[in-house]
């Protein structure tokens, strides 16, 4: 690895101070799982590290007021997927978490490094997005929060400006009935990246479809949301023959590109399929669950 | 670059040893400390062969920076059973598991760190335990049969 200067905060304060000194000369590292690979390769050559271990306030996984769901930045993969409040209320994020590389690595990897590093696979991003999470970003003039939607503005490109750093995932409660799952094809379980990846997300009122959240990785060049597809459900009875419907919509929501992982025609197909699939469990766990309450 | 004081518990004993802020835990239990037991297969957390437990549990050391493991607790393959063999050090012999042996130390920490937290793991949850540990000679059959009966004897163990 090229050498760099390693600064070891113990606050997010003096993360910030560091990071705008520093002008964009540091980055940020946190499980260490996608950027010392690209440290070691020579893909990224910081002169400047900051270790985010020392910072407790960043590891805090908590119900928020209206038990929605706070995720602090450095809550690593593998919290996510035993946490019991997770599990049950949240299991597309759960299920998420279990898939990212191997328990040795979900020790490590975490959910702000997992958006951070915006690759278009990042397989916590479209539970995320299917929950509609806000991401909080701190910075020395204070801070802001951004809808996951608009983190995300190309390949490995967030809106984090060189000074700012992701601090928080905010997650909002979710009404009674409501129900998700993420599924992602992979050629091997573990240690392996989405082909493509499908969160869905459904609330239930009176029957219809109050809500409804579709989110894709590996699709296009950041985790999208298939927005005509959620449409066509909302205030809906759900059937068969509409998931059916919502799948075919969620295909246009896709433009992937072919490679050594799949063609474009094999991924519009996944995406079909996914979607068909993780609807139909979402709206099994909606009516069976009443998560969020 | 100043090297900096890295603190922190390594099978049980108190270590204080200067690093370089580039350095990787696997390097420094490698290099500095003479712990030669995890290995560095691919160096991109792949392979499982530099697998360690970090407060209990099982992590990748070529992804974790030296300085990551500052105040905490690392446990590597010479620590795993004080003086005699682990039961799954002693049902891997048993079975003549190893066969070119690089992967084993990686393995036998994540098979440790599977059964801390579920004693009787099914063969599913084994194979799921330790599939983030490559094994090039494909010794994986043998490995589970092994970490079977190592639960076994271990939960016999514990009745006694």
């Amino acid at each position: 690895m090229r050498r760099f200067e390693l600064v070891l905060p113990r606050s997010i304060d003096d993360c910030l101070k560091i990071l705008a000194e520093r002008a964009g000369q540091a980055k940020v590292v946190a499980g260490g799982t996608d950027l010392l690979p690209q440290m070691k390769n020579g893909l990224l050559k910081p002169p400047c590290v900051v270790d985010l271990s020392g910072v407790g306030a960043l590891r805090a996984l908590e119900r928020a007021n209206g038990h929605g769901l706070r995720i602090g930045a450095s809550v690593t993969a593998r919290a996510l997927e035993l946490d019991p409040h997770v599990r049950s209320t949240f299991p597309a994020l759960a299920e998420s978490g279990a898939l990212v590389g191997s328990v040795q690595v979900r020790n490590l990897a975490t959910v702000g490094g997992n958006l951070c590093n915006a690759a278009p696979s990042a397989d916590m991003a479209p539970p995320l997005l299917a929950l509609d999470a806000e991401a909080v970003i701190a910075g020395v003039k204070g801070s802001r929060r951004v809808p996951l939607a608009s983190f995300f503005v190309g390949v490995r490109r967030t809106v984090l400006a060189p000074e700012e750093m992701l601090v928080e995932l905010s997650v909002p409660a979710l009404g009674p009935h409501s129900g998700g799952q993420y599924l992602r094809h992979t050629p091997r379980r573990e240690l392996d990246i989405a082909v493509v990846g499908v969160a869905s997300q459904l609330t239930l009122t009176d029957g219809v479809c109050g809500k409804a959240r579709i989110a894709l990785a590996s699709v296009a060049p950041t985790p999208v949301r298939a927005l005509a597809a959620e449409q066509a459900l909302i205030g809906q009875p759900i059937t068969p023959a509409l998931i059916e419907r919502a799948a075919e919509l969620a295909v246009d929501a896709a433009r992937p590109i072919s490679d050594q992982r799949g063609s474009v025609d094999y991924r519009r197909h996944l995406v079909r399929v996914l979607t068909r699939r993780t609807l139909t469990t979402a709206l099994e766990r909606a009516r069976h669950g009443t998560r969020g309450e | 670059m100043a090297k900096q004081i890295l603190r922190a518990s390594v099978n049980d004993e108190p270590i204080e040893v200067l690093v370089q802020p580039y350095e990787t835990l696997l390097d420094a239990l490698r290099e500095r400390l003479g712990l030669t037991g995890p290995k560095e297969g691919c160096g991109t957390g792949d392979c499982g062969a530099c697998t360690v437990h970090l407060d209990g549990q099982p992590v990748a050391s070529c992804l974790v920076l030296a300085m990551q493991a500052r105040d905490r607790s690392v446990r590597t393959i010479e620590g795993l059973a004080a003086g005699t063999l682990h039961p799954l050090q002693d049902a891997f012999v048993r079975h003549g598991v190893p066969q070119c042996g690089f992967c084993i130390p990686g393995v036998l920490m994540a098979a440790a760190a599977l059964l801390d937290s579920n004693a009787r793991p099914s063969e599913e949850e084994i194979r799921y335990g330790i599939a983030g540990n490559l094994c090039r000679c494909t010794g994986y059959t043998k490995m589970i049969t092994a970490i079977t009966e190592a639960a076994a004897s271990m939960q016999e163990g514990a009745r006694r």
